[in-house]
């Protein structure tokens, strides 16, 4: 049985963590709205860059001049999987989930002779995934997005992802993040970012006939050339805002939870506490009583 | 769509930057400024550092830098990519003068291939900048 004193520690104590996440709560709310906001207006760009990609890409595809980023290596033995987690924790199973997926894929990867290579975005991942993969990871970007997902934050990680392409060191790259739904909910997400996936409506847009024809200036190679790094940027940056957004909302949605439970626990508390001392009361009572009919 | 407008569309990696209706969009493409009105054949083309100019009724048009980008034409729309789009009205020539600076040093500076060719992206843009000022 603890004592009065052990049960106004535990109180206490549970109230401070209690004001933590609940001040962290609203924190997560502010950045979400933000984080939201910025993943929202990122959309016209990402959009219409796609579209402009399938009408051009539709009529190069299989073609021999298609440039690399396009056309692949002509082979899929090496992948890259880009894990963007956060680097913070403390957001319920927003890291764990990415993490699961991740290891999911590499798994299935291995399980047909693919070479893995991983790229972290974010130290939680890099912390999860070291101990079955560490040997597999080839660096660790960490940082991002620590007050808002900058563009040319993304532009560098896709440098990075288009630099190793250029040298060879993988044939194919598929990005891991979660994509925002709502702030309860997000979706872990796989999408391959080389070669760059056709969007699957363009051949519904080029049989439209003569206004699916376009004039291309200087020519289809040449913007393609220009397009197809920009859109592998694009894309990063659209997963890592997608990120951002759904990492604040699973803290949210943690930290909602972490402050309805201590307040539960609280009150737990405070009853066992007054029971404690009421039973202290009646005991003393008992106590003199019998003391005073004893003399 | 009003009759005889073209709908205009400006965006960057962050945000919508402009949509709006105008007579007449003049955008700095790769191979020479083209002018875009309604009914424009479907054109896409990579667009070089400049000057977007926005017709729209009377007066002056509106003037918009963009540093390069992409651009797509419909008989209806135009819809222009940049990688960074300011108004030209907004840009400062000391301040630009110093990126252009800054640029070139870096560029001086640094022995890695990709950061050099960055640096003078950087200095290219910024020209761009100081030719439009005049």
């Amino acid at each position: 049985m603890p004592s009065l004193k052990d049960l106004r520690n535990r109180i206490s104590s549970v109230r401070a963590t209690q004001k933590i996440t609940s001040a962290m709560k609203m924190v997560a709310a502010a950045k979400l709205r933000r984080a939201q906001e910025a993943a929202e207006a990122a959309r016209p760009y990402a959009e219409r860059m796609e579209r402009m990609l399938g009408s051009l890409g539709g009529s190069l595809a299989g073609s021999a001049g298609a440039p690399k980023l396009l056309a692949g290596s002509g082979d899929d033995r090496t992948h890259l999987v880009v894990v963007a987690t956060a680097d913070r924790g403390l957001c319920g199973g927003f890291n764990g989930g990415i993490v699961r997926r991740a290891r999911e894929l590499i798994e299935e990867l291995e399980a047909t002779d693919k070479t893995v290579r991983i790229l972290c975005v974010g130290r939680k991942g890099r912390d999860q995934l070291r101990r079955l993969h560490g040997t597999k990871i080839v660096d660790v970007i960490e940082g991002v997005g620590r007050r808002s997902v900058e563009f040319a934050e993304a532009d560098a990680i896709a440098e990075r992802v288009r630099t190793m392409f250029g040298e060879g060191e993988f044939d194919v790259c598929t990005i891991v993040y979660a994509r925002f739904k709502s702030a309860i909910s997000n979706e872990v997400t796989v999408q391959q970012l080389v070669p760059a996936p056709l969007p699957e409506t363009d051949g519904g847009a080029a049989s439209e006939g003569p206004s699916a024809v376009y004039i291309y200036e200087p020519d289809e190679e040449a913007i393609l050339e220009d397009l197809l790094p920009r859109n592998v940027s694009v894309q990063v940056y659209r997963a890592l805002l997608e990120n951002a957004a759904s990492e604040h909302g699973a803290r949210m949605a943690a930290m909602d939870n972490a402050t309805r439970n201590a307040g539960d626990m609280i009150a737990r508390l405070t009853l066992q506490y007054n029971r404690t001392r009421q039973a202290m009361i009646t005991k003393e009572l008992i106590e003199i009583i019998s003391g005073a009919e004893a003399v | 769509m009003a009759d005889g407008k073209v709908e205009f569309e400006l965006v960057t990696p962050e945000r919508l930057l402009l949509s709006q209706e105008a007579d007449m969009v003049v955008v700095p493409g790769a191979a020479g400024d083209f002018g875009v009105l309604p009914r424009h054949s479907p054109l896409i083309s990579t667009v070089r550092p400049g000057t977007i100019r926005l017709h729209d009724g009377a007066g002056e048009p509106a003037a918009i830098f963009v540093a390069g980008g992409f651009a797509e034409v419909t008989p209806e729309r135009c819809t222009v990519l940049a990688d960074e789009a300011v108004p030209l009205a907004e840009l400062d020539r000391a301040e630009v003068e110093r990126e252009l600076r800054e640029a070139r040093e870096d560029a001086a500076d640094t022995d890695d291939e990709r950061r050099r060719a960055a640096a003078e992206r950087r200095a290219a843009v910024a020209e761009a900048k100081l030719a439009e000022l005049g």
